[in-house]
């Protein structure tokens, strides 16, 4: 906890806090997603800034008790600009044995455990792998600890409700809620409200619910009055006016599709196969069916590229999403569309990898393969999302770029990006520049690639429209009449017309800035995508102890921005933090001869702000 | 087509596009051109409304030969983008042209979800039971023992039927026709274009390089009445040079026999007569094989139902979305204001 400070006068004495991180973890079937999700939302309503970061399994519920089974979400809230979902924990709800196996370490040595004791049983002791129980043998250490037998204060808070036993147990997670509210002094009535609504089919648990929140909170108070607690008060932050709500990567880059064909005029046809962590995209669209969105659960990757290979192909903008493994296997069907220079866009949630990997666990490892992963010479942009909010600008601009210039958009996102969430002031949508889409109408001179002399994007024209009846497909094509092609002065000239399109995208993207004023010498860090929070951390607390750090943060990963070497070879030190094998760093190096060096890290986890800001010193001391 | 055309009615030369035809002299594949520019033209197919999807193959080359809207994509992904494209515009008039490497191999599981959908298309599968532009490696519906260069000792798989496959996999529409038999794929093709979903043909077509007479011990003219059963929705299963034979539902058993009309008490009330709604009939019929038994072509089985693209479309409000309801999207649920 950072800049704590009493605060005396009015009823209670609350501890004054800049920000705070707190976990709450416990068994998958728990609710903790649940939990850390209202308790985010009114922190946002108490005007904090925040970062979240959900960490959960792979496996839907796995067995009860065991440290795989353990689900967790962490929040950092404060009084100033929070970038990131914190290094370390300053408390910890631990609603088993396990979960507190699992996160302990994570935790400050000054931090605070909430653990429920009836949950530590030796029966629940042993499956964690504990051979004493740690809340007794010392494993704790300084940390101080509020041992309460949640689930037997549940169920006493409930005896009157007429519930089971299970479903009073169900509820445990609501009383634990209630404690931290008391804790931070949060407001309980929206949350009372959305069990109304969220229970409608079974008031009996809903009341059960609020009962257990109530009887949470009541708890805390008590334990204040006996002065075994602290309360504690973060104040709200100083934001930026305006309308705000909380947004997850996944919801944000849904709406920055639907925003992208909305200004294009152009309907979209969202194609998909179920894969973690990217299926929360098919289900956002498909949600929206009575607002003109198709989606297509097709019966594979492949068929899923090529369904939104065919829409664009008919005239509307073809959509796929996957993460790594299924983005492999739709590597022909980008092939297909750069041969045939139809627009397209593919959403990659990356995932930690190779194969099935860490299905839930974030890495920016597919940077290659967006970049170089298909057979033969072939091109396409790539654009890479820094934080969940940043996911909207980037949909729009995929959108509109795809179609401007007649080719596949990679959009990279990750695990972290897609559920991790931030409070994002609504942009105006209605009063964003149109560029709406043109298709081809004269049959005069027309041939389907006739290119347009600026962008070299090809004519779009779509099967209904008379006159233009061609075809198209994989095979070479004549520059010159479409027709099929095997003539080798042509294939050149056509695999040369492809790759100066896809150049002179660079010239249509922002030249590249830096996050901050740059500094003259010293490191310059390099990030792209969701490594932008802790690496902008850093660097400003670097900064502010008056080190020369400066940060680039690339959107555009292909091409690359036209001024980017230029900026680069003003440094001797360039430092890449990636959370892959150092593959921007490789593509730097190879783009501009420039020294850049890798900071690596793939343990499924993001970046820590301690660890950038040791790295950079590191750099600059030696 | 030009403008002036379109009052009289289209010839099949109208249909066809002014590329060189590729194909080896004598192949299958331009019998089947031939009569799908009749159909075309017969049907007086718009063309700017036509569509022509294809995979990788031979077979798959067919949309540069023909003037309508055309896509030759990628191996077994024909059916994708084919559902694309009605997805993006269910009003288009398209056709899926594959063969049996293309449609049941590398692309099976593409064809088995189009049918089972039911997305209104027609498809071609034009079944030469090797592989030909690859230069002649068995396939999936090669006999068992076909002798190629990757099974010089004889394949020792067994073949799937492209018909019994089309009916498992819940097709609506199962048809099946002979390359060179013009007039009965000329009918059997209209039919197909007439049924709303997918309708699926399996076209019987010989590779005169790789596999020649593969067919013919049905296809064959000199065999041709007496091993092949023309099957129409309520007309008797008689076939045979004098029409004296014909197809009878074994009493007590579910299997079909051959019988001669008139011999051993066989009257015509004992004739199974064909009804295309009949899913079980329809199985029966497509796992006759020569030479115990005539191989049964036409329309197997019909019988219709919603198709995808109509079952999307009944779901989903007219495109392209709205900065407006985007709006309303965005600001539904927990939204709170900071003041200035």
């Amino acid at each position: 906890m950072e800049g704590s400070a009493a605060l005396d006068g009015g009823r209670e004495k609350r501890r004054v806090l800049e920000s705070a991180v707190v976990r709450f973890a416990g068994d998958s079937g728990d609710g903790m997603q649940l939990t850390g999700g209202r308790f985010t939302l009114e922190t946002a309503l108490a005007g904090n800034d925040l970062a979240t970061f959900p960490d959960f399994p792979a496996e839907i519920r796995a067995p009860v008790g065991t440290t795989y089974g353990v689900s967790a979400f962490q929040i950092n809230f404060g009084a100033r600009k929070i970038m990131t979902a914190g290094d370390r924990v300053d408390v910890l709800v631990a609603m088993n044995p396990a979960a507190l196996k699992v996160n302990l370490l994570d935790v400050t040595p000054t931090g605070l455990l909430i653990v429920d004791t009836g949950a530590f049983t030796d029966r629940n002791l042993r499956k964690a792998g504990y051979e004493s129980n740690p809340l007794t043998d010392g494993t704790l250490g300084d940390r101080r600890v509020i041992e309460a037998d949640m689930s037997q204060r549940t169920l006493e808070a409930l005896k009157e409700s007429g519930l089971s036993k299970k479903d009073s147990l169900r509820c445990k997670n609501m009383w634990a809620l209630g404690l931290v509210y008391w804790m931070f002094d949060r407001d309980r009535n929206s949350t009372t409200e959305w069990l109304g609504g969220k229970f409608a089919a079974r008031p009996d648990l809903a009341q059960g619910a609020v009962a257990a929140l109530n009887a949470g909170h009541a708890f805390g108070e008590t334990a204040e009055l006996s002065g075994e607690l602290n309360a504690y008060s973060v104040p709200a932050a100083h934001l930026a006016p305006g309308l705000y709500r909380n947004v997850t990567g996944n919801q944000a880059m849904s709406w920055g599709l639907i925003a992208g064909t909305a200004l294009a005029e152009i309907r979209m046809v969202f194609c998909s196969y179920p894969i973690t962590p990217a299926s929360g995209l098919l289900h956002l669209l498909a949600a929206q069916k009575d607002r003109g969105i198709v989606t297509f659960q097709a019966e594979d990757e492949i068929a899923a590229a090529c369904s939104a290979i065919g829409a664009s192909y008919a005239g509307a903008l073809g959509v796929t999403s996957s993460s790594g493994p299924g983005v492999a296997l739709k590597s022909e069907a980008l092939g297909l569309a750069i041969a045939t220079e139809l627009p397209l866009v593919l959403i990659n949630t990356q995932r930690a990898g190779p194969s099935t990997g860490l299905p839930t666990k974030t890495e920016q490892s597919d940077l290659f393969q967006a970049v170089f992963g298909r057979n033969a010479d072939s091109e396409l942009v790539v654009i890479a999302a820094r934080s969940p909010s940043d996911c909207f600008a980037c949909a729009i601009e995929a959108v509109r770029l795809a179609i401007k210039y007649m080719t596949p958009v990679i959009v990279l996102s990750d695990g972290y990006i897609a559920n991790a969430s931030e409070p994002w002031v609504l942009p105006e949508i209605e009063s964003y520049p149109k560029f709406p889409v043109k298709f081809r109408e004269d049959p005069e001179g027309f041939h389907p690639f006739v290119r347009d002399p600026e962008t070299l994007a090809r004519a779009w024209a779509v099967p209904g429209t008379p006159g233009l009846e061609h075809r198209i497909g994989g095979l070479e094509r004549d520059a010159d009449s479409g027709n099929i092609s095997y003539d080798p002065a042509n294939h050149q000239r056509m695999t040369d017309l492809r790759a100066e399109k896809i150049a002179g995208v660079a010239k249509d993207i922002p030249e590249q800035a830096f996050e901050d004023t740059p500094c003259e010498g010293g490191v310059l860090v390099v990030g792209w995508g969701s490594t932008f929070g802790p690496i902008n951390r850093a660097v400003s607390k670097l900064r502010g102890a008056g080190l020369p750090v400066s940060h680039i943060h690339l959107r555009h990963i292909w091409p690359l921005p036209s001024n980017l070497g230029g900026l680069l070879r003003r440094y001797d030190r360039i430092l890449v933090p990636e959370m892959n094998r150092g593959q921007l760093a490789t593509l730097l190096r190879g783009e501009y001869l420039v020294p850049a060096e890798s900071l690596s890290k793939v343990n499924g986890k993001p970046f820590l702000i301690a660890e950038l800001e040791a790295a950079i010193r590191a750099r600059l001391e030696s | 087509m030009t403008a002036a055309m379109a009052a009289v009615k289209p010839s099949p030369k109208d249909y066809a596009s002014d590329q060189e035809i590729r194909w080896c002299p004598g192949c299958g594949d331009y019998a089947i051109l031939k009569a799908v520019l009749k159909t075309l033209a017969d049907v007086e197919a718009k063309p700017e409304q036509t569509v022509f999807v294809s995979g990788i193959g031979c077979a798959a080359r067919f949309p540069y030969y023909i003037s309508t809207y055309g896509f030759h994509t990628i191996h077994g992904r024909a059916p994708a983008v084919a559902t694309g494209v009605k997805l993006a515009n269910p009003d288009l008039d398209v056709w899926v042209v594959s063969g049996d490497g293309d449609a049941l191999s590398i692309g099976g599981n593409h064809l088995l979800h189009l049918l089972r959908r039911n997305l209104d298309v027609q498809f071609l599968l034009f079944n030469n039971e090797i592989y030909g532009l690859t230069k002649g490696q068995y396939s999936p519906t090669s006999h068992a023992g076909t002798r190629t260069p990757s099974s010089p000792t004889g394949s020792v798989e067994s073949p799937v039927s492209a018909t019994a496959f089309a009916l498992g996999a819940g097709a609506r529409f199962v048809a099946r026709a002979i390359d060179t038999a013009q007039a009965h794929l000329l009918a059997v093709l209209k039919q197909a274009h007439g049924h709303r979903g997918a309708s699926f043909v399996e076209i019987f077509q010989n590779c005169l390089v790789y596999n020649d007479g593969v067919h013919d011990a049905f296809a064959d003219r000199s065999v041709a009445a007496e091993m092949q059963v023309l099957a129409e929705h309520g007309q008797p299963l008689v076939f045979g040079k004098d029409r004296d034979k014909a197809l009878r539902l074994v009493p007590g058993q579910l299997t079909l026999e051959t019988v001669s009309i008139g011999r051993d008490g066989v009257g015509e009330e004992d004739i199974l007569v064909h009804d295309q709604t009949n899913r079980a009939l329809a199985g029966l019929l497509a796992a006759m094989q020569p030479p115990a038994m005539p191989v049964a072509l036409g329309v197997l089985y019909c019988d219709p139902a919603l198709s995808y693209d109509h079952a999307v479309t009944a779901q989903t409000s007219a495109g392209p979305a709205r900065t407006g309801d985007l709006s309303e999207i965005m600001r539904a649920g927990s939204t709170w204001t900071v003041k200035g």
